[in-house]
């Protein structure tokens, strides 16, 4: 893992962004490191454009925001236009391709996953945020998927935390199939 | 190793003013300070503390001093709009010597402004807002975990000076979460308020000690000039009287400010930054450090009284000084004065509602390099 | 009987600032008939008050006192109460402080219903300025603000109160002592939010642009421009619609004041607090 990464997490307000970085955070303190979480939100109290970040670092974390992130998940065409294009080389950018139809140009490496499609398919859209975890974490190795599994119980209200966790793993497996199609497709090439 | 926690600023600004014997809060909501009172709202009866939602910030903030009077130890938490209101009452509480802390999360511009985006535009108000000469402390804060320490120290020098303590923080700080060691009780010290000996015979202006209403002393308070007894004067002993509450800051400036310090020694360009600003100034010193230029930051968490005696100490021994701030040139001019032309000072500004980064730092320091070459 | 009073003045502080006629010292008089009738202890009482005349009040009494900013007293009063719920604190305002700069406080103040006793010293101009306009300047009078006579509608502090809520509602005037005695005391005794408008002279300003300037006229205008309409709590009402200002008690209600149900709220706050 890239040690400090840097991580974004973009979409709409009600999505549960801010709390997947908020879980990401903790499930990187749990590991010792240290982090900070921050967001921009729009002036709506609903359905405004949204962003949440998260530094991890194993020093200290001077400047407290993401200039360049090394991992990003976009889950509305808004957001995926305005911050996929933007981002360095070989960086990873997943599209939530539930959410995400449109051609993206991005220098960086691209993932699309139906990601609100498997919360559904789990029985509650709500669960969006946490597939996204899992799909991240899996893709980019930033914390055990013990520790995002730790995090996610000791956050979300009880009964819904077996149902998170089951979406971190659906997350992490959706990652994997397409960490191997994507591997069978440069194979083929 | 003791467990960490995930705090957010303003949430632990809340946590801080429990742990420093806080209790009364009165507030009205404002974005972006509205989790201190939210949290409040909640705390605060569960420890038998007083929270009230009071009908504007004029109302809070002179419910918060009544409630001094009263006995409390106390704080409003506000932003920009809500912070102009209080001013009336600030200068209240300046003239009546009233214990209280006023937490101002600021945000951008004028007016409405930006509510949800973050400046540094309200440094001169918090120390000249309110009307006359007056005394005050302006704190700031930069980190979460120093947002904790910070409000604890804003609630004892409110106490130990009987002056009104405003913490500056903006809509960055107040809004981040950070992982930090929640201080355990007893860990960060917390001042008690001075009682006099007998009561009885306490005058509630010209000391140090405090007794509220109810305990026998009978006085009386006034926003007019008054003497040791609370009652009006005029010409000299008016005047009497302000120097002494000004002098309170005045004579303690030393006391007062507290300034961090990182890679200075030999430093030839010094940035001197505040608040949320000073991480960028941090992280723009090692850019500059990394390519041959010796920077160092010079990081003040006191406002007011202007930490003068460090400034200058810096500028006596570096060629330029460098202030980041996320407004159009505030505090710089108090910089401008303490280095009274010993070194250039240049002021990097930013408007936008985003966070200065390290490069914007650097990249005006290295201009200010050109230009001397 | 006749009962010392001087034990509550700082006899230090007079004289007092008001002018000669100015009805102020009689309601200050019915505030500590009041004070003493109800036996209330000397230490635990705290006057506030706005700025203006009135706002002159506090400084010769000897109780605990606060000359607070414009308007404000009541927000002051309300975190000196809630701070302290021992103590006796009593608001003293102008009509300006109540109705004009402070008139949301004070309707705040009705609907939230903390024990307080709120008097309005409600003389129907700005006295210590120089007889501007209030809120409360009757239509047509004049003022120095309005000389051809105000066109605007006035307050009616009464029916403001009980709009927003006040649990305790009255008015008198400086002229009836008897009754302005009885309804301050009245007000102090009642848990919750206590209102007495008390309609009060001013000859230097109201009078002397209104054709009453004589403190002996100003005195009349008051009676004869009000009439008793609930002489007991028993009856009383809303005011009755007449050319007079009524006056009397138009609402005396027990309902839980605020620091009653906050001190629920912490029963209920700590308890959980325990549990968990």
């Amino acid at each position: 893992m890239k040690d400090p990464i840097q991580v974004r997490f973009s979409g709409a307000g009600g999505q549960g962004l801010i709390t997947a970085g908020i879980i990401l955070a903790e499930a990187a303190m749990l590991e010792g490191r240290n982090v900070v979480q921050t967001q921009t939100y729009g002036p709506e109290a609903r359905l405004g454009s949204s962003r949440a970040e998260v530094i991890i670092s194993s020093g200290q974390i001077a400047y407290p925001e993401v200039t360049s992130p090394d991992v990003q998940v976009c889950m509305s065409p808004e957001a995926a236009r305005k911050y996929a294009p933007k981002t360095a080389p070989g960086s990873l950018v997943v599209l939530d391709s539930t959410c995400v139809r449109d051609e993206i140009t991005t220098t960086g490496r691209v993932a699309r996953l139906p990601i609100t499609q498997a919360a559904v398919d789990l029985g509650n859209k709500v669960v969006a945020n946490a597939v996204a975890l899992g799909v991240v974490n899996a893709l980019a190795g930033i914390v055990s998927h013990e520790s995002l599994v730790k995090a996610v119980v000791a956050r979300v209200p009880r009964k819904y935390a077996e149902l998170n966790e089951r979406a971190l793993t659906v997350g992490a497996e959706l990652a994997t199939s397409a960490a191997e199609s994507a591997g069978a497709q440069a194979a083929s090439s | 190793m003791r467990p960490q926690r995930l705090v957010q600023g303003n949430e632990a600004c809340a946590h801080a003013a429990l742990y420093a014997g806080c209790n009364f809060y009165a507030g009205y909501p404002i974005t972006p300070s509205s989790e201190v009172m939210e949290i409040l709202a909640q705390e605060m009866p569960r420890r038998g503390r007083v929270f009230i939602q009071m009908e504007d910030e004029i109302a809070s903030i002179s419910a918060i001093i009544g409630a001094a009077w009263g006995g409390a130890r106390v704080l409003t938490a506000t932003s920009g709009p809500g912070f102009s209101l209080m001013q009336e009452g600030l200068g209240y509480a300046a003239i009546t010597e009233t214990p209280c802390v006023i937490v101002n999360c600021q945000r951008w511009g004028p007016s409405t402004g930006q509510p949800t985006k973050g400046a540094q535009g309200d440094v001169l108000q918090a120390i000249w807002g309110t009307h006359g000469d007056h005394p005050v402390i302006v704190l700031t804060a930069s980190a979460v975990r120093d947002v904790f320490d910070m409000t604890v120290r804003a609630f004892n020098l409110a106490e130990e000076y009987r002056v009104p303590v405003v913490l500056l923080m903006d809509e960055m700080v107040a809004h981040m979460r950070e992982n930090i060691d929640w201080p355990e009780p007893g860990e960060i010290p917390v001042f008690e308020r001075r009682k006099p000996a007998d009561p009885a015979t306490f005058k509630p202006f010209g000391g140090d000690e405090f007794v509220p209403f109810g305990t026998g002393a009978r006085f009386h308070v006034t926003g007019l000039a008054h003497g040791p007894e609370g009652f009006a004067v005029a010409d000299e002993n008016a005047a009497r009287e302000l120097k002494r509450m000004v002098g309170k800051i005045r004579d303690n400036v030393l006391k007062l400010t507290m300034v961090d310090r990182y890679r200075l020694d030999d430093a030839t360009i010094a940035l001197v930054a505040y608040g949320i600003t000073s991480r960028p100034a941090q992280s723009a010193v090692d850019l500059l450090r990394d390519q041959g230029i010796k920077a160092g930051l010079l990081s003040l968490k006191t406002l007011w009284p202007f930490p003068d005696d460090a400034v200058r100490e810096v500028a006596r021994r570096v060629e330029t000084i460098v202030v980041p701030e996320l407004n159009l040139g505030q505090l710089v001019r108090e910089i401008e004065r303490s280095a009274a032309g010993m070194c250039g000072v240049i002021h990097v500004g930013r408007v936008d509602g985003h966070l200065l980064t390290p490069t914007q730092i650097a990249q005006g320091a290295l201009q200010q390099e050109a230009v001397r070459a | 009987m006749s009962e010392d009073y001087r034990r509550f003045l700082r006899l230090n502080q007079l004289p007092h600032v008001w002018c000669p006629g100015c009805g102020n010292g009689m309601i200050v008089k019915s505030l500590l008939e009041a004070i003493n009738e109800l036996r209330l202890d000397q230490d635990r009482v705290v006057v506030v008050s706005g700025i203006g005349c009135s706002g002159r009040t506090p400084f010769v009494l000897d109780f605990n006192t606060m000359h607070t900013t414009h308007g404000r007293a009541i927000a002051f009063a309300t975190g000196i109460k809630l701070a302290n719920p021992e103590l006796h604190v009593i608001v003293v305002m102008g009509d300006g402080d109540a109705s004009a700069i402070g008139g949301n406080h004070f309707i705040h103040a009705c609907r939230r219903n903390l024990d307080l006793t709120a008097l309005v010293f409600n003389n129907g101009i700005y006295g210590l300025t120089g007889g501007q306009l209030a809120p409360t300047t009757p239509m047509g009078k004049r003022s120095t603000t309005s000389l051809g006579g105000s066109i605007e509608p006035a307050f009616d502090l009464v029916r403001l109160a009980l709009g927003a809520g006040a649990a305790f509602v009255a008015r008198t005037t400086s002229f009836d002592h008897k009754q302005c005695t009885s309804l301050i005391k009245r007000a102090i005794s009642h848990h919750g939010f206590g209102v007495v408008d008390v309609l009060t002279s001013c000859p230097t300003y109201f009078g002397r642009m209104n054709d009453v300037a004589e403190p002996y006229d100003m005195v009349h205008y008051l009676r004869d421009t009000s009439a008793p309409a609930h002489d007991s709590a028993c009856d009383h009402g809303p005011p009755p619609d007449t050319s007079l200002l009524p006056t009397g008690i138009f609402r005396d209600e027990e309902r839980p004041d605020y620091a009653v149900l906050y001190r629920q709220k912490i029963a209920a706050a700590t308890s959980e607090r325990r549990a968990s």
